[in-house]
């Protein structure tokens, strides 16, 4: 590899930007490829685009040898409402796991970099972060207040968006109450079934950082199963 | 988070690093996989001169040949394309316990 493919390899990362490296595995040759964009012949932008979107690399038979693609898609999200106990140690599982995590409560006694460092964290109301925000299909949505105020409307962006794993803290009848009141807002069933409540495995969690193993577990399950 | 000891995910960036201080450097990725295979394709090791290394492309059963192999890579200058199957402890073969089989593409990072 040359260091220049390297470093711009390393500055899309950085800048999350979906990147593809192709090699021809006959000599080494290698490129860069951002699909949609087509700057090379058509058959490696298709395997390129096809790679992101599986997110699964694969050596493929091109006209002139075989090639090897590499996807490096911006890291997998995950937004934590409420900047609570449970939350500390989420983040920090959540960062180990290969997430970008992003803490939000407009609490900003809860939401201090002294409790969460290293950890980006939003203040805003949940509906507008949420808004900003914008989950996509690799994104994972968990509310922990227990409070219908910064929980529901999280929830609701949450259900409108193709995020992957949508989870919410609280007991069965908590859920439940819960459940009864999206309704009321205008949830359907089969948007309410997408939400994992009560969050989490059950693997008997009892401590925040327990709870948060569970969590992280069902997520790990969702985007792997 | 820059420490390499919590950055495990940041191959590339560590070769870099690597790279920037000076350093020769040379990369493995797994690129095809069969059967059990412990690590997924797109998985990569780092290795510096020093065979000092950051990631994994198994569960650690061929890096250390993996590492060999690719420090070899510096002095040609050309990648090589490894594979890996099952092991055969009696012979000490180097090889995957788990049953898979892999292929492995080594390579120098050129400055």
């Amino acid at each position: 590899m040359d260091a220049h493919i390297l470093k711009k390899l390393v500055d899309d990362r950085a800048e999350k930007r979906a990147v593809v490296l192709a090699t021809r595995l006959t000599d080494g040759i290698q490129k860069l490829l951002y699909p949609p964009e087509i700057k090379e012949e058509k058959w490696l932008i298709e395997v390129a685009s096809e790679v992101l979107a599986s997110d699964k690399g694969r050596v493929v038979e091109g006209p002139d040898g075989d090639w090897f693609l590499n996807p490096f898609n911006p890291p997998l999200r995950l937004i934590l409402v409420g900047a609570v106990h449970i939350a500390q140690p989420l983040a920090r599982m959540g960062a180990l796991s290969g997430y970008d995590v992003t803490v939000v409560d407009p609490r900003t006694s809860f939401a201090s970099a002294e409790r969460f460092p290293d950890i980006h964290l939003l203040t805003d109301w949940p509906d507008e972060a949420m808004a900003a925000l914008a989950p996509d299909a690799r994104t994972a949505v968990v509310t922990l207040t227990h409070d219908p105020k910064l929980d529901d409307p999280a929830l609701q962006a949450a259900l409108r968006s193709p995020a992957f794993y949508i989870g919410a803290l609280g007991s069965k009848k908590t859920h439940a109450a819960r459940v009864a009141r999206l309704t009321e807002a205008g949830i359907g069933e089969q948007d309410n079934a997408r939400i994992h409540g009560p969050v989490g495995l059950a693997i008997g969690a009892k401590s925040p950082a327990e709870i948060a193993i569970s969590i992280m577990a069902q997520i790990t399950e969702t985007l792997r199963k | 988070m820059s420490d390499p000891a919590t950055n495990h995910d940041n191959v590339l960036e560590e070769a870099a690093r690597w790279q920037a201080e000076g350093r020769k450097v040379a990369l493995a990725t797994v690129i095809e996989t069969w059967g059990s295979a412990p690590r997924p394709v797109g998985s990569q090791l780092a290795i510096r001169d020093d065979a000092t290394f950051v990631g994994s492309v198994s569960g650690g059963c061929i890096e250390g040949d993996v590492v060999t192999r690719a420090l070899d890579t510096l002095e040609t200058g050309k990648p090589e394309v490894l594979e890996y199957g099952v092991s055969d402890a009696m012979a000490w073969e180097v090889g995957l316990a788990c049953g898979g089989r892999i292929r492995v593409m080594v390579e120098p990072v050129k400055g």
